[in-house]
């Protein structure tokens, strides 16, 4: 294979130090150039995105063509110009054009954010004087607060629990069945629909008009209710109750996901295991308990800490249900509010730091997985 | 004996399969039901949707009415009413909640007393409701004026909500906002894989670290920066976020991925002088199809999906659909008709991606382990 390693000629400069010179500044000039086209290009790419009236498809299409042929452009220019270094810069700076933009980006959004927004919750609604500790005295103490936290816990036990159990119950039982990829696909579905979306089909599960004579409700829930003799109910007015009816909800949406997950780790049983038991005389339900469940252990445990950071976080079911009414409110939701709706930088950053803290358990979890499995 | 034994094993195996497999349809109806009420209501002229449920289109045993009886002016609507035709007496009160007589007829007087007007109806088979109609949707796509009917017949105007405007936005956003995440995480997953270069453990661990990180930590700080840049509204505010918010799962999945690729392939590569950047372009990229598959379907239905981030940074200017879907329920919760095709234009584009493509979006959700 040596043979096709050759080495490219040096370029012939017979024009002695002028050649040599303009070879230079031509050089020189292209690696200028070449950047300068490119970045003028992007450029006009974007004024023309941001200020255009064209045709909305029009714009659409330049939009994905101009995003995704800029990204190529920025990797492929800034190789290039790195390649025209000497041999032993081109070799230390080379994977920084790789990891760079990442780097970079993941810095801009997500590492630099958390000390800002650490620093902000320091600080008065503005952001302009300090304040010391007085938002996370709120955070921690205020009535809103203390109700977002009851039922963000509600959240936590109540669907995650649910989740987590239907998606064992739904992945054991269609294990054992001739149509699995079936039930499993349907009781998936949620994963690809919108919260905002599951929002809309729950609302008009729970929707009530009201009492009064020759009013027939049009929700599926209160029909059933109706037919089964009761009264028709407002289910998301009704506090503390209505936490569960957005509760199930969540449990919908989530429970495909646990299902998933948990149906590929029993397939991952050996099966001479499970057979073994059963040589033993062990009964299904036996074997479930000293087999399926510590087998799949820590999977149980990765869907559940999945969900539970998932249920800490939600925000746009109780958003579009109830904007946090009727005692509904949760910690990402007044998060929202107090920014965007108060204008108050300082309490929102210090409920958003209450969160990261919620997660750092989950972290440090994480990082000593990835430091024992050795990836590098 | 042993015959005798092995039917009745054959006998429980199918009496637990059909234990097993009855409760899975119990619950795989529970899950689809909700979706497919509002699938059928957004088929359904608006006025129906506002007087019965969405399963009244189904076969099913309802009161029709038969007549309108009018009471005489002699008649006291304020004592014992005797109807003619029907055995025995009620009060208005009893009329007014409406009565069942003893053949089956169910009576209903209709409005107040003055009315003097009595609605008999009967319990009877409805076949199926074939009074389906697309209006809904083409309502609910354009922009201009909608007039429909409530439940009363009363017209009621509203303003349109355009949602092919939002559906194109939606476009817009999700596809740059998946494949740019991928582009960008698949060199850095080379690179952090088989690039040596200082602070290469360090950074990675870093990027673990951030898998689980809340983008609400993120949102007031990029809040301020875009406004200063006056990217607010943009298309490339959503896709710098999208990426931002995605590459910590997407440069771990593709990590996880890309330093499993067989050594010696490379290997080769380099001794034949290839530059990492051929290498990346020319077989890192084609043998990582599978992972890149996996997490663009990934990716996509969760920038499709999302409503946060959409609502923070394109607001009301640009909407995408979950936020035009947002606004409408807030603006007209009872408008079932809009809403629920609105709900389903939204689902159209992800539900078929993913009906699609579940196989590797399976495979994706099981390399990843959680997403911040």
């Amino acid at each position: 294979m040596a043979a096709t390693n050759v080495v490219e000629p040096k370029p012939k400069t017979n024009g002695g130090i002028v050649g040599w010179f303009a070879a230079g500044v031509g050089r020189i000039l292209i690696s200028i150039a070449v950047p300068l086209i490119a970045f003028v290009v992007l450029w006009q790419g974007f004024l023309f995105l941001r200020d255009s009236k064209a045709p909305q498809v029009i714009l659409v299409l330049v939009a994905i063509v101009w995003g995704v042929g800029g990204v190529a452009l920025l990797y492929t220019v800034t190789n290039w110009l790195v390649e025209l270094l000497n041999p032993e810069w081109t070799r230390r700076l080379q994977p920084f054009v790789f990891v760079g933009p990442a780097l970079a980006i993941l810095a801009w959004f997500l590492f630099v954010p958390t000390i800002r927004t650490l620093v902000l919750s320091l600080r008065d609604a503005t952001g302009l004087y300090w304040v010391g500790l007085s938002n996370y005295v709120y955070a921690f103490t205020d009535r809103v607060m203390l109700e977002a936290f009851r039922n963000n816990l509600l959240w936590m036990i109540f669907g995650t629990s649910f989740s987590v159990g239907l998606g064992l119950l739904i992945a054991v039982l269609a294990d054992r069945t001739r149509f699995e990829s079936a039930y499993k696909a349907i009781i998936f579905m949620p994963m690809a629909i919108s919260f905002v979306g599951a929002g809309v089909i729950w609302k008009f599960v729970y929707s009530y008009k009201g009492s009064g004579s020759g009013i027939q409700e049009i929700g599926l829930l209160n029909a059933i209710v109706i037919s089964l003799g009761g009264q028709a109910q407002p289910w998301l007015q009704q506090p503390p109750w209505n936490n569960f009816f957005l509760i199930i909800i969540m449990i919908w949406l989530q429970t495909g996901y646990a299902m998933v997950i948990i149906s590929s780790a029993i397939k991952g049983i050996p099966s001479d295991l499970i057979e073994a038991s059963r040589v033993d005389g062990a009964s299904e339900v036996q074997a479930f308990f000293s087999i399926t469940i510590p087998y799949i252990r820590g999977t149980l445990l990765t869907v559940t800490t999945t969900i539970v950071i998932f249920s800490l976080k939600l925000f746009d079911i109780v958003r579009v249900m109830t904007g946090g009414n009727y005692g509904t409110n949760v910690i990402a939701n007044e998060f929202y509010l107090e920014r965007f709706t108060y204008g108050n930088a300082g309490r929102a950053s210090a409920i958003a730091i209450v969160l990261l803290i919620a997660v750092i358990p989950v972290m440090i979890y994480n990082l000593r997985q990835f430091r024992e499995s050795k990836a590098f | 004996m042993a015959t005798v034994k092995t039917r009745s094993f054959k006998q429980q195996k199918v009496a637990s399969s059909l234990v097993v497999n009855g409760a899975l349809v119990l619950i795989c109806l529970v899950w689809i039901v909700p979706t497919l009420g509002i699938f059928i209501t957004s088929f359904r002229d608006s006025q129906e949707i506002f007087r019965t449920g969405w399963w009244t289109v189904f076969p099913h045993r309802d009161y029709v009415p038969t007549q309108d009886i009018h009471m005489d002016q002699s008649v006291d609507v304020n004592g014992q009413i005797s109807i003619p035709g029907v055995e025995g007496q009620y009060t208005f009160e009893q009329l007014r909640a409406g009565v069942t007589t003893p053949d089956g007829k169910k009576l209903t007087w209709f409005g107040n007393k003055r009315t003097r007007l009595i609605k008999e109806s009967q319990l009877e088979w409805v076949a199926f409701n074939t009074n389906l109609t697309l209006k809904n949707y083409q309502d609910v796509l354009g922009g201009q004026t909608v007039t429909y009917k409530d439940a009363n017949g009363n017209t009621i105007v509203r303003q349109g909500d355009n949602l092919i405007a939002s559906f194109l936005n939606s476009v817009a956003v999700a596809i740059p906002a998946t494949i740019i995440p991928i582009l960008i995480a698949a060199f850095a997953a080379y690179g952090f894989a088989w690039l040596n270069f200082p602070g290469r453990k360090f950074l990675f661990t870093i990027v673990v670290a951030l898998l689980v990180v809340p983008l609400q930590i993120a949102l007031i700080p990029i809040v301020q920066d875009y406004t200063k840049l006056q990217l607010n509204g943009t298309y490339l505010s959503m896709w710098l976020a999208h990426t931002g918010f995605g590459l910590p799962l997407a440069i771990y999945l593709l990590f996880n991925y890309i330093s499993q690729l067989p050594r010696d392939i490379l290997e080769s590569a380099f001794i034949d002088g290839a530059s990492p950047y051929t290498i990346f372009t020319q077989l890192i990229l084609p043998l990582s199809v599978p992972a890149l598959a996996s997490f663009a379907i990934f990716q996509f239905l969760w920038v499709w999906n999302d409503y946060l981030v959409a609502l923070v940074f394109l607001g009301g200017q640009t909407p995408v659909l979950t936020v035009s879907l947002a606004n409408m329920v807030g603006e007209k919760g009872q408008d079932w008709q809009l809403l629920t095709s609105g709900a389903f234009i939204s689902m159209l584009l992800p539900l078929a991606v993913f009906f699609a493509l579940q196989r590797y979006f399976v495979r994706g959700l099981l390399a990843g382990s959680v997403k911040g």
